[in-house]
């Protein structure tokens, strides 16, 4: 990796820092703690799985609303503010420059999630010390499927920021991950057509991404194994979509002129 | 080999809804500067300066044409680590503080690890702003905005420096400051080429201009070979009597202080003047030339346009 994608990373995670983006963190302490205190008192035996479930959840949220609404700043807000000016007029490729804001949101991301992590790991000794298990560390593998489905929205919020408005591009990103998550479905109902409804179906299920296969929630919290071959595939998909989208931004901004 | 080459460089722009209609920011655009020179590129606001400076600065793409820095074209991102550029009025992050913002530019440049720090010490002790580098940006004003944007164009030790409307928004003290930084950096060897509205600022400074009116260039030279063109003027001042009547017929404006009367008039007029002055047996006290300032030169071709467009229509 180039240092100066290093360098403009280093500064677009010092601009969230500095915003106060990972005050999100409190919000969710202040969620975890009274998840962790109120289950114990009104369930019986589901005290993990209502902390599990409620916390990767909650993670999953946070880090969509983070990475729409800051990704999709990376490029217009810098044009409008004209503070490209002055990164592009030195030895900068566009590229470059995409790429670091990429790294730059997504190292906030990890690090927001790995902080939450914390904070469910201690929910779950909270409501029964001593006793982390084997299956939780199934947890991770959701925690890892979660940053997934980030890098892959921050990728999609980058490509419409770098040809539309901020506000269109949240309307865009939103839509997609929300058509995402229900990406099965979709699968489903182009098998179910025919002619060139079915070859439309199919093209619109692979177009928009399947956040639904990222999403082992449900599975983690009733600890069920996550296999192998899906975390393979999974890494593999989102690593593919978020190059496609990265490399869409890349080709639009390469020829947009910063008037 | 020149500092900047430009050829044929044009930018037309499509506007409208469905952008079909062409609108042209920079008519076909040919100039070259010096290594070592201040060249001042002027115009009034939308004459096409900042456009130009932008598809210079790979910012903005050209319709068509090629332009050149020390010998390399534009679109090689090697030649940006000898440039420094100065848009305007800047915006930088305003999370950073002035040191910060130093180092990230710095990092970007390519100043190597070890010499940043003393660098950017020099530097925030050159543009007066040592007591504030660790101050967030969001804190400063205009003023210091300006300097933090000129120590962040100078930073990485460029040879050629490009300044878009560097006096802008600044007082006589910021104005005068730029000049020097600008002086300064002609002594040190460097191309600085700056864009203004500011004649006087222009004349003060530049070996020579270039002068950009809709798009279109309008003069390039030394500014005292512009300005030799314009028709000059004389400044006679004499006392005695008051206004006589012949000076009218002359062209002159007269301006009278009790007795003293100041009249300035074209100079092909200036002997029957002083004779008119002589027949009144008024006493001569100066006779002065009045150099034409690169404004008025600027103030004629803009008239003379104008009025080549008012005949058209």
């Amino acid at each position: 990796m180039s240092a100066r994608i290093l360098h403009i990373a280093s500064n677009t995670f010092r601009e969230a820092v500095r915003d106060r983006v990972l005050y999100n963190l409190i919000a969710f302490a202040v969620l975890m703690s009274g998840a962790a205190i109120l289950v114990g008192q009104i369930s019986i035996n589901i005290e993990r799985l209502v902390v599990i479930n409620l916390g990767l959840t909650a993670i999953s949220l946070f880090g969509i609303v983070i990475a729409i609404f800051i990704g999709i700043g990376l490029v217009s807000k810098e044009i409008d503010k004209r503070t490209l000016y002055t990164v592009l007029s030195r030895p900068v490729r566009r590229w470059e420059f995409i790429a670091g804001k990429f790294c730059g949101l997504g190292g906030t991301l990890v690090v927001n999630t790995i902080c939450m992590a914390v904070g469910i790991f201690a929910a779950l000794l909270y409501i029964w010390p001593h006793h982390l298990q084997a299956s939780d560390t199934s947890i991770l593998v959701a925690l890892y499927f979660i940053i997934l489905q980030f890098l892959i929205i921050t990728a999609l919020a980058l490509l419409f920021s770098s040809f539309s408005s901020p506000l269109l591009s949240a309307i865009f990103a939103f839509a997609l991950f929300v058509i995402g998550t229900f990406s099965e479905d979709l699968r489903g109902f182009a098998q179910m057509t025919h002619g060139a409804e079915r070859w439309l179906a199919t093209a619109a299920a692979y177009m928009v991404p399947n956040i639904s296969a990222l999403n082992v929630i449900a599975q983690v919290a009733h600890e069920q194994q996550i296999p192998g071959q899906l975390i393979v595939l999974n890494t593999a998909y989102a690593l593919v979509y978020s190059f496609m989208a990265l490399l869409g931004a890349v080709l639009i901004f390469e020829r947009r002129n910063l008037k | 080999m020149p500092a900047i080459e430009i050829e044929k460089l044009e930018k037309n722009y499509s506007v409208g809804f469905l952008r079909k209609t062409l609108k042209r920011a920079l008519h076909p655009l040919s100039l070259v500067v010096e290594q070592g020179e201040i060249f001042g590129f002027l115009g009034p606001n939308g004459a096409g300066k900042t456009t130009t400076l932008k598809m210079l600065m790979g910012l903005v793409f050209p319709t068509s044409g090629t332009a050149r820095i020390l010998g390399k074209s534009i679109d090689d991102a090697g030649v940006k680590a000898q440039i420094g550029f100065l848009p305007e009025q800047p915006y930088f992050y305003d999370y950073l503080t002035a040191r910060e913002l130093l180092n990230y530019y710095g990092q970007l440049s390519g100043v190597p690890g070890k010499e940043r720090p003393q660098k950017i010490a020099a530097m925030l002790d050159r543009v007066g702003l040592r007591d504030a580098a660790n101050m967030q940006l969001r804190k400063f004003s205009k003023g210091m905005l300006q300097r933090v944007g000129i120590a962040q164009a100078i930073l990485h030790d460029p040879k050629v420096v490009f300044l878009d409307e560097p006096m802008s928004g600044l007082d006589p003290m910021g104005r005068r400051e730029v000049r020097d930084v600008m002086e300064e950096l002609k002594r040190a060897g460097k191309t600085v080429f700056f864009s203004t509205h500011i004649l006087s600022d222009a004349e003060a400074l530049c070996d020579r201009v270039a002068i950009l009116h809709l798009g279109e260039l309008r003069g390039v030279g030394a500014v005292a070979d512009l300005t030799s063109s314009v028709r000059g003027n004389v400044e006679i001042v004499w006392k005695g009597t008051t206004v006589f009547p012949v000076m009218k017929a002359l062209n002159a404006t007269c301006y009278a202080t009790g007795d003293t009367v100041r009249a300035v008039l074209p100079e092909t007029n200036q002997d029957a003047a002083i004779d008119a002055i002589r027949r009144e047996r008024a006493r001569l006290v100066s006779v002065t030339p009045v150099r034409a300032s690169l404004e008025d030169y600027f103030v004629e071709k803009v008239k003379k346009i104008e009025a080549g467009m008012g005949a058209k229509a």
